[in-house]
């Protein structure tokens, strides 16, 4: 049977609670073998299109279909080509893991000689070997969702739906979860909710911003970071015997011969190199340039880079002033790089 | 029948449809571990314990087997009737509140099951429990007919009513347990609600007319008919009634909370 390469679809889906519309007409597609993160500040209506996707609530207006199935027409079809994990899994804390596990296992109906063989090829993915015999409840944070990302997993579904599955976690915890799902993502079509921008930059190819219950953005990070209209660039310049590069001013000259419209801001550097960050306007790449400019003037450049956050920009920018609170939006960047911090600041 | 349902999907395009277990395999998962979880935590010890502690109190303490001067367990059902509005709501309380609660019952619910499966589960784990209560009480007939001609018909039925009157408070209790999110509230509503109507028909006398249709509505005087060793149609029609229009009530309270 020829099947459709859309795997996540919907139209017009709207969720209304009273007088609130927590999802206003959304319609987005998911591809086959797409990891597509899912942004937006709290309470822009994340949550609720994946649990509406998930079957767990029904939209007010609207269709969504997952694998095909119509989520309001079909839902155990939908459930049954799904792994599911929910924003800050709750999982039995009286089970064992291996005992949790059997009974995912056995509400998906795997077949008992099967089941064993499932459960290892899981845990072996998850990470899960060192837990085995503890029950859910004497299990850290990290581990309890790395069992919950296992029970998403158990019948080797086409499709997952990760509601924020490092919220919580610590850095360490979070970077061990992201590598999994780059690893499971290399075979399924994942849609990932959550709040760190920089995994989004690491796990997904293809991010939709939602803010107010609509989608506000849709393309791949650097796409919609170059489309911003603020591309930036870091250099730093080595002048080597050329004293007068250790003065920024005729680096910055050139720099701005190079992209006449841009705003160049100088950073605190070490004694011999000039570092600046290149504000260009426009989605065109100029590290080519960037490039030419320092071999014709004889500069050693030790630095060449787009700026990584820029997604942080576009976010802020398209979900900024909508009054709902932005719980680690971008922290993890904006922590560890005051620079980022600065200009950030500057949108 | 197979143990797993690969049905091809009928609309053009979709995947090959996952598998789904069929309703017995799903009841059967979901009531073997809600039975269990109660003894996974103290709930079930604490259950069984108390109710064999009241069930013995009331059995033996008054020797009301010996006052009657013949071999019966008439008494025995007749306190085991005071103790199911208690017992059950406490069996049947954390059934949904508890998993609404922790948000266990959206990882649940989410799975390829239907909601009658997740109800009807749960309702099959806590009557399990009082199953096992029940089950608990066998040694009392058997000591009775070491010391007289026990008639076993009555034990039988007196049996069955159990079974039937607990799996009516139990159904309240899961309907009542699905509205809240906190146990104990569920605990308080049914306990009221149930010995309410308990107490309803050992005060028919200020019901006048509606005295008969008040019984009636009672499951201790359906209870009390058939521990007499009778089995009437309408009684197991009244209890499977009950029963069906609380579990239905449970089914439309999960429905509504998608659309809220």
């Amino acid at each position: 049977m020829a099947t459709s390469d859309v795997m996540i679809e919907t139209r017009e889906l709207s969720k209304v609670y009273g007088a609130q519309r927590a999802v206003d007409r959304l319609s987005f597609e998911i591809r086959r073998g797409e990891v597509v993160g899912f942004l937006g500040p709290n309470g822009a209506g994340k949550s609720t299109t994946m649990k509406i996707l998930t079957c767990f609530l029904s939209p007010s207006e609207g269709t969504a279909k997952v694998g095909g199935f119509d989520v309001f027409d079909d839902p155990l079809s939908v459930r049954s080509v799904l792994g599911y994990l929910p924003q800050r899994a709750s999982l039995y804390p009286e089970m064992g893991v291996v005992e949790y596990l059997e009974f995912a296992a056995d509400l998906r109906a795997i077949p008992k000689d099967k089941r064993r063989a499932k459960i290892k090829e899981v845990v072996e993915i998850c990470g899960l070997k060192e837990v085995l015999a503890k029950t859910i409840n004497e299990l850290s944070y990290g581990y309890r969702q790395r069992v919950g990302l296992a029970q998403a997993l158990i019948h080797d579904p086409p499709i997952l739906i990760l509601d924020e599955p490092t919220a919580d976690l610590d850095p360490n915890e979070s970077a061990e979860v992201i590598s999994y799902i780059k690893e499971i993502g290399k075979t399924r079509t994942i849609m990932l909710s959550t709040h760190d921008l920089v995994e989004v930059k690491e796990a997904c190819a293809r991010v939709l911003i939602v803010n107010r219950g609509k989608i506000v953005a849709d393309g791949a990070p650097d796409d919609l970071a170059a489309k911003s209209g603020s591309v930036k660039y870091v250099l730093s310049i080595d002048g080597g015997k050329d004293d007068s590069v250790r003065k920024s001013g005729p680096v910055i000259a050139a720099v701005k011969r190079v992209v006449a419209d841009s705003v160049v801001r100088e950073m605190p550097g070490d004694d011999h190199a000039t570092l600046l960050e290149v504000s260009v306007k426009g989605s065109g790449d100029h590290r080519r340039e960037f490039f030419r400019m320092a071999v014709e003037n004889k500069w050693d450049l030790l630095e060449l880079r787009r700026e990584a956050v820029q997604l942080e920009e576009v976010f802020r920018q398209l979900t900024v002033g909508d009054g709902a609170p932005r719980r680690n939006a971008g922290s993890k960047a904006s922590d560890t790089n005051p620079a980022v911090k600065e200009s950030s600041s500057d949108v | 029948m197979s143990d797993t349902e690969t049905t091809a999907t009928k609309s053009a395009g979709a995947l090959a449809r996952g598998s789904i277990g069929t309703p017995l395999n799903n009841t059967l998962a979901i009531a073997r571990r809600e039975f269990v979880s109660y003894f996974s935590s103290p709930l079930g010890y604490i259950v069984i314990g108390m109710f064999l502690l009241l069930v013995g109190f009331l059995f033996f303490i008054p020797f009301a087997f010996l006052t009657l001067g013949k071999a019966t367990l008439q008494p025995m059902f007749n306190s085991i009737s005071w103790l199911l509005p208690l017992i059950c709501p406490a069996i049947a309380m954390r059934t949904f509140a508890e998993e609404s609660r922790t948000g266990t019952l959206e990882m649940l619910i989410t799975q390829p099951v239907r909601d009658w499966e997740v109800i009807l589960g749960k309702f099959f784990g806590a009557l399990g429990l009082l199953a096992v209560c029940i089950i608990a009480t066998f040694s009392y007939p058997v000591v009775i007919s070491r010391m007289g001609e026990l008639d076993w018909g009555p034990v039988a039925g007196g049996y069955l009513g159990l079974l039937l009157g607990g799996a009516a408070y139990i159904s309240f209790g899961v309907m009542v347990s699905s509205f809240t999110k906190d146990q104990i509230t569920a605990f308080f509503v049914s306990f009221i609600v149930g010995a309410v109507f308990f107490l309803m028909n050992k005060a028919l006398i200020f019901f006048g007319g509606a005295a008969s249709v008040i019984e009636y509505l009672c499951p201790d005087y359906h209870f009390a008919s058939i521990a007499r060793g009778v089995i009437d149609a309408r009684n197991l029609i009244y209890f499977c009634s009950v029963i069906f229009i609380c579990l239905l009530a449970t089914a439309r309270s999960l429905e509504s909370r998608r659309w809220s």
